[in-house]
């Protein structure tokens, strides 16, 4: 009886114990999946174009920057390097100039059409927007922005601005209104009391969501591709030649493209979260 | 000096009408208290006064001086938060500072009252720390040193202890009375716990459904009831009632006793409070239905007619569930309402 | 100022930058789809549809979405209820498990080409372990399987993290206690997850999958990178309209084909997983 007890408990322990391991074994896999393919672009990254296209690879980087040099050195390719962080820096600071202030008044205000602008918002969310890229080409040279880095830097923006909206959103909602009441009463207006106490409590969430807005536009390829033609995006370049370029090209480009990523996400991963969570209710 | 006059406030939010004209002046130096259920106005009117809040119609004095069209940093006033409001970027120091530095005061001017102030509160050995190191109690410490730093005529207090423990509510509530007396500025006190209204305050405006049913003084509130509202919200247990059948000449039949009341022809409802009867040979008789001894005292439960009937009775007693008892109100402290309008009929 | 317009002043660059740059061109595109210089019409349609590519990249879009979808559901699933029972490393292994959430689609495409060119990782993989004599190719015309499934593997890789963040932000809002009461009436882990994860879960679903069903119909850098033109789809042929054959109208058609898929999907995911009113946490 005691033996066959211990027994059916020593059981469920040693389950348990397989069951963790199980459990161990699939996080150890899954961070596997997402770092391995990574690595293997480091790999190529860091070698001699010769060896990037010789057969077969070595699983360790040789740290030979011929790659990376090819890449700096290619017709065009720094050039398209500026034009990416140009527009993303445009996009950036657009969407959180544009899309602060209507986060601010979705989080403090109740006004008519609000649930209106909400789902305006929200519909953009939910749209290929590149495609809109096709009509905008046209109506840019009309205006005479077309090819231009502004041009393009106002889709982005378009793309970018209703996670900005949804971020600053859910981060102004987070700071009661007491904070800034109790401002208003010690002797602040509205401006001196969002300046003195909000706007410093929100100031990291505001900059991961800039973050956000300039990985958008980083990123984007197609609306890139459709509305520059001489001032090539990193993407639409890469993109352009793709077919043409050798592969130690794409590869130093990919990790170009790849590095802002990785900071990005670790800049804004307590974000992340909170901005879903809210967006959802 | 700022008497705060009131004049036909009301309010709606869309078809939900808050405030129904109230009218209500409170002296200089008075420490008024807004008592109420939650959801009967009595932050909305708070939040008026203060000026976060628009009023629909009326008008707000503050020391002889219009001002429901000024916003809150010009009305003189400052604030205690229900959830304290400390701002989580600054220090202690800076918190209380704060409206001073706002008002440009020179440094050893904001210095010396933010000093002065955390050692009325008794928080000068924390004036370096940030709100995330604080306990509740501390931080409503601070929220109480940051109104005062900025000796205002009149001081708003939202429910300021209403997320304190017991114990602490307790020791807070007599050492805000005494500082506030100090302080001599005109005070309005919100909140809906019953014991800290009657122990703090020099009036009580009792609130129900966006109207002032009372405003009076504690034990003026207590003994003499405007409406049965108020005798049924304060006190604990509350008051009891019962019908009264005229008897003619004044005279009333309550249970089968007959008891002297008003000159009236309508049906009245006679009211005592639970602690105001003892056990006698004759009077109302009732029936325990459960017996909870509270220590100093006994509760009783009974039912009387069919009706539910509270009496705190002495502790000493040896009542049990199913007895009969006797209680004779004492006849000074029996209150009369009406039924129809449901107020005191003397 | 008067008050009640401030809200409006501040939502008033959105709703003006969105109007300009997403309702407009929006009107524009299809104006541009239904008319050939002289009033309306359905040629373009007509020829776009009677092309005899379309077929193949509507089927082609549609295979792709079918294939990739539910398996990025169930794995976003399944690592969103990992990650919620973890103790330790939470942050660390959230952020690995994010990454790709940055990584665009075109450095997605191009990082797995490393590994599935002829002299790519996997060739090299498979010579190392003896499995093969000399590197096959994975990519082109004859191996269109092949294709398909560096495809799939590339999107699954990049556009998992985007479902993950969602859900992993709405199971943090489903309240501790229903799995508590759960498990105090006798559920098991997986019937809690049925019956309590699921269910609550279903606002974060809608947006996780409208969000990537919307993204599958769009793909198309991903696939450049890694098919070429050996796998056109649908937002390819848009690009190869504008660009290759200069001809909007086809394009605009074509976008707005897209667009009208991506509502229909939209709709029916927000049907199909409809929250009852009152019936929200």
């Amino acid at each position: 009886m005691t033996a066959a007890t211990t027994d059916l408990v020593e059981g469920g322990a040693n389950a348990r114990k397989a069951g963790q391991y199980v459990y161990i074994a699939a996080v150890v896999l899954l961070c596997a999946w997402v770092l391995v393919p990574l690595y293997f672009l480091l790999i190529n990254t860091l070698s001699s174009p010769e060896t990037v296209n010789a057969y077969p690879k070595r699983f360790i980087p040789e740290f030979d920057l011929g790659s990376l040099t090819f890449f700096a050195n290619f017709a065009g390719i720094l050039t398209a390097l500026k034009n990416s962080v140009l527009v993303a820096g445009l996009t950036m600071i657009m969407s959180i100039t544009i899309g602060a202030p209507a986060g601010y008044a979705l989080s403090r205000f109740d006004f008519r059409g609000k649930e209106l602008f909400r789902l305006l918002v929200l519909l953009t969310r939910a749209f290929p927007l590149p495609l809109l890229a096709l009509p905008l080409a046209v109506m840019f040279i009309r205006v005479g922005i077309d090819d231009t880095i502004f041009g393009l830097a106002l889709v982005h923006t378009t793309l970018a601005i209703p996670f900005a909206v949804l971020i600053t959103f859910s981060l102004f909602s987070g700071i009661p209104i007491e904070l800034e009441e109790a401002a208003w009463t010690l002797g602040c207006n509205r401006l001196t009391a969002f300046q003195k106490v909000i706007l410093p409590l929100v100031l990291p969430g505001i900059t991961a969501s800039a973050i956000f807005a300039f990985v958008i536009s980083w990123n984007e390829v197609f609306a890139a591709a459709v509305l520059t033609i001489e001032n090539r995006t990193l993407t639409a370049f890469l993109l352009q030649n793709l077919d043409t370029s050798p592969l130690h090209l794409k590869f130093a480009g990919g990790f170009i493209l790849v590095v802002p990523a990785l900071i990005f996400i670790f800049a804004v991963r307590k974000y992340l979260f909170a901005m879903w969570g809210i967006a959802n209710r | 000096m700022a008497v705060i006059e009131i004049k036909n406030v009301a309010k709606r939010f869309g078809d939900y009408q808050a405030l129904h004209d109230i009218n209500l002046t409170i002296e200089d130096q008075e420490f008024m208290v807004l008592l109420g259920a939650s959801g009967c106005g009595k932050s909305t009117l708070l939040r008026i006064i203060c000026g976060l809040e628009t009023a629909t119609e009326g008008e707000v004095w503050i020391g002889g001086k219009r001002v429901d069209h000024l916003p809150p940093k010009d009305r003189g006033i400052s604030m205690v938060f229900q959830n304290y409001a400390v701002f989580p970027h600054l220090t202690v120091f800076e918190n209380i500072g704060f409206g001073l530095r706002m008002q440009k005061l020179p440094d050893n001017e904001v210095k010396r009252r933010v000093e002065r102030t955390a050692g009325l509160m008794h928080i000068d050995q924390l004036l370096k720390r940030y709100s995330g190191e604080l306990s509740g109690g501390q931080r409503q410490r601070v929220a109480v040193a940051r109104a005062l730093a900025m000796e205002p005529d009149v001081i708003l207090m939202d429910e300021p202890l209403s997320n304190l423990d017991a114990l602490l509510r307790m020791e807070m509530r007599a050492e805000l009375k005494g500082v506030l007396a100090e302080s001599n500025t005109t005070a309005i006190y919100v909140t809906h716990d019953q014991v800290e209204a009657m122990s703090m305050a020099d009036r009580i405006s009792v609130m129900h459904k966006g109207e002032i049913v009372q405003a009076a003084s504690p034990i003026e509130v207590y003994r003499n009831p405007a409406a049965e509202f108020v005798a049924g919200f304060i006190g604990n247990p509350p008051m009891n009632f019962l019908p009264a059948k005229a008897a003619g000449d004044g005279k009333w039949e309550v249970a089968g006793n007959t008891f002297d009341g008003p000159a009236s022809g309508a049906p009245l409802k006679f009211a005592i409070r639970p602690e105001d009867m003892h056990p006698s040979d004759s009077g109302i008789k009732a029936i325990a239905k459960v017996v909870e001894p509270l220590g100093a005292h006994l509760l009783v439960t009974c039912e009387v007619d069919g009706q539910l009937f509270r009496a705190v009775l002495e502790s000493d007693l040896t009542v049990k569930a199913g007895d009969a008892l006797m209680l004779a109100p004492h006849r000074d402290r029996v209150r009369w309402f009406d039924p129809q309008t449901t107020l005191a009929v003397a | 100022m008067n008050p009640r317009l401030l809200p409006y002043l501040l939502i008033a660059p959105v709703t003006l930058f969105l109007c300009l740059f997403f309702l407009y061109p929006f009107v524009l595109v299809a104006q541009q789809a239904f008319s050939n210089g002289s009033g309306f019409t359905l040629d373009n349609f007509r020829d776009v549809t009677s092309h005899w590519k379309f077929p193949i990249s509507l089927r082609n879009t549609f295979l792709l979405a079918l294939a990739v979808v539910p398996i990025q559901l169930a794995l976003s699933l399944l690592m969103a209820t990992m990650v919620n029972r973890m103790k330790r490393g939470r942050d660390l292994i959230l952020y690995i498990w994010t990454i790709p959430l940055g990584i665009s689609d075109l450095a997605a495409g191009i990082i797995w080409l490393a590994i599935f060119e002829q002299s790519g990782f996997l060739n090299s993989m498979m010579g190392g372990l003896g499995l093969i004599d000399s590197p096959t190719t994975f990519l082109s015309y004859s191996t269109p399987v092949m294709v398909f499934v560096a495809i799939m593997l590339a999107e699954i890789w990049r556009a998992t993290a985007i479902m993950l963040v969602i859900l992993v932000a709405g199971i943090g809002l489903i309240p501790k206690e229903y799995y508590e009461a759960g498990e105090v009436f006798g559920a098991t882990p997986w019937q809690r997850f049925l019956k309590i994860t699921l269910p609550m879960l279903r606002p974060s679903l809608q947006t996780a999958l409208v969000l990537r069903v919307i993204m599958a119909f769009e793909v198309f850098a991903v696939v450049s990178a890694l098919g070429g033109t050996l796998f056109p789809v649908l937002m390819g042929e848009t690009y190869e309209y504008q660009f290759r054959l200069l001809n909007s109208g086809a394009a605009a058609a074509i976008a707005l084909v897209i667009l009208a898929i991506s509502i229909a999907f939209t709709l029916i995911i927000l049907r199909v997983l409809r929250v009852p009113k009152g019936a929200t946490i």
